[in-house]
């Protein structure tokens, strides 16, 4: 492959990895409104904070998943290079 | 004056790699290759701990006259009794040491990368045989509660049109329970790689041989990504095995009848 073939390659892995971050957002957004919500519940009810608190934290770890695939996609974009 | 030549070690990392387990012997075994990879060696030290860990615990129990030892013992298991009995109720109790087990191992593995190894957990194929074993456990007892028929019906549940969406739903559960936990982990790891290499860099760029950054900044950062991140990884995967299984059983009323 020429030079100018792998530098055209890898400056659109790197660009394709910076975008697949932006499945970033989505996480934020849900998580931020999850915990949100949580201290609201657990302001009205002290006494649930438990069980509030864990179902949170699923509920978050789930929300998170998407962020998660998009980080997995950005790294193998930068570190294994599949298309070189 | 000498230069005395500055072991590499010193030097911090110079190349940010980003390798999978290293092969350390393989045997070939017919059409098979088997690995004896990094990760499998690093699994029996972990094995070999929490094994440690369990038999110093719990030597000699007494009723009368508690040891710290085993009060704190007595502690670890309340606490993950009380959370499996919180979260799948009493007839699920039974399933606790698996839960307990899981957790623990997935604790160590990932708390291992402490000491500058590969963390267990950063090798995608533990955590999909973890899945795996989740994902069997689901089945056996949607099968144990429904009967075969009963089983093979839940996928055409709301309407037969469904069909392909269930059964994606079906392996979708243990391979996103996998990716969370791998991709955390993993990706924690190359983060806090990364952060040792521009640190090492900088510290070349200022003239120094030394990585002196490297020594106590990254700390504040390992204190997220290895610590809480491990915590809070295993945690989560016990919760959902416990949501997964409790859930692929009939509802909690009859059990608080019996």
């Amino acid at each position: 492959m020429t030079d100018m073939g792998e530098a055209i390659i890898l400056a659109g892995s790197a660009i394709g990895a910076g975008l697949a971050m932006i499945a970033g957002i989505g996480p934020g957004i849900g998580e931020g409104y999850a915990v949100g919500k949580a201290c609201e519940a657990i302001a009205r009810q002290p006494e649930a904070s438990g069980a509030v608190t864990r179902t949170m934290f699923v509920g978050c770890a789930v929300a998170e998943s998407t962020g998660i695939y998009g980080l997995i996609i950005a790294l193998l974009l930068i570190f294994l290079k599949p298309f070189t | 004056m000498a230069i005395m030549a500055i072991p590499a070690f010193l030097r911090g990392p110079t190349d940010p790699n980003v390798t999978g387990p290293q092969v350390i012997t393989s045997w070939k075994l017919g059409p098979l290759t088997i690995n004896l990879t990094e990760t499998v060696v690093l699994e029996w030290i972990v094995v070999a701990v929490i094994l440690g860990l369990a038999c110093f615990l719990t030597r000699n129990l007494k009723v009368r006259g508690v040891s710290k030892r085993q009060a704190v013992a007595e502690m670890a298991v309340e606490t993950i009794t009380k959370l499996v009995r919180d979260t799948m109720g009493r007839r699920w109790l039974w399933f606790t040491p698996y839960i307990a087990s899981v957790f623990c191992f997935s604790i160590f593995g990932s708390l291992i990368s402490l000491f500058g190894v590969r963390a267990v957990t950063s090798d995608f194929s533990v955590l999909l045989s973890w899945a795996a074993v989740t994902f069997l456990i689901i089945t056996w007892t949607k099968i144990r509660y429904g009967g075969i028929g009963g089983y093979l019906k839940g996928f055409a549940d709301p309407m037969p049109v469904m069909l392909p969406i269930n059964i994606l739903s079906e392996v979708a559960t243990p391979a996103a329970m996998a990716l969370r936990h791998f991709g955390n982990i993993a990706g924690g790891g190359i983060i806090m790689m990364l952060v040792y290499y521009g640190l090492a860099n900088a510290s070349h760029m200022i003239g120094l041989d030394i990585a002196v950054f490297d020594v106590g900044i990254p700390a504040v950062l390992s204190l997220y990504f290895d610590l809480f991140s491990d915590f809070m990884q295993a945690f989560i995967f016990i919760m959902l095995t416990m949501v997964f299984v409790s859930n692929a059983g009939p509802a909690e009323d009859e059990a608080s009848a019996s």
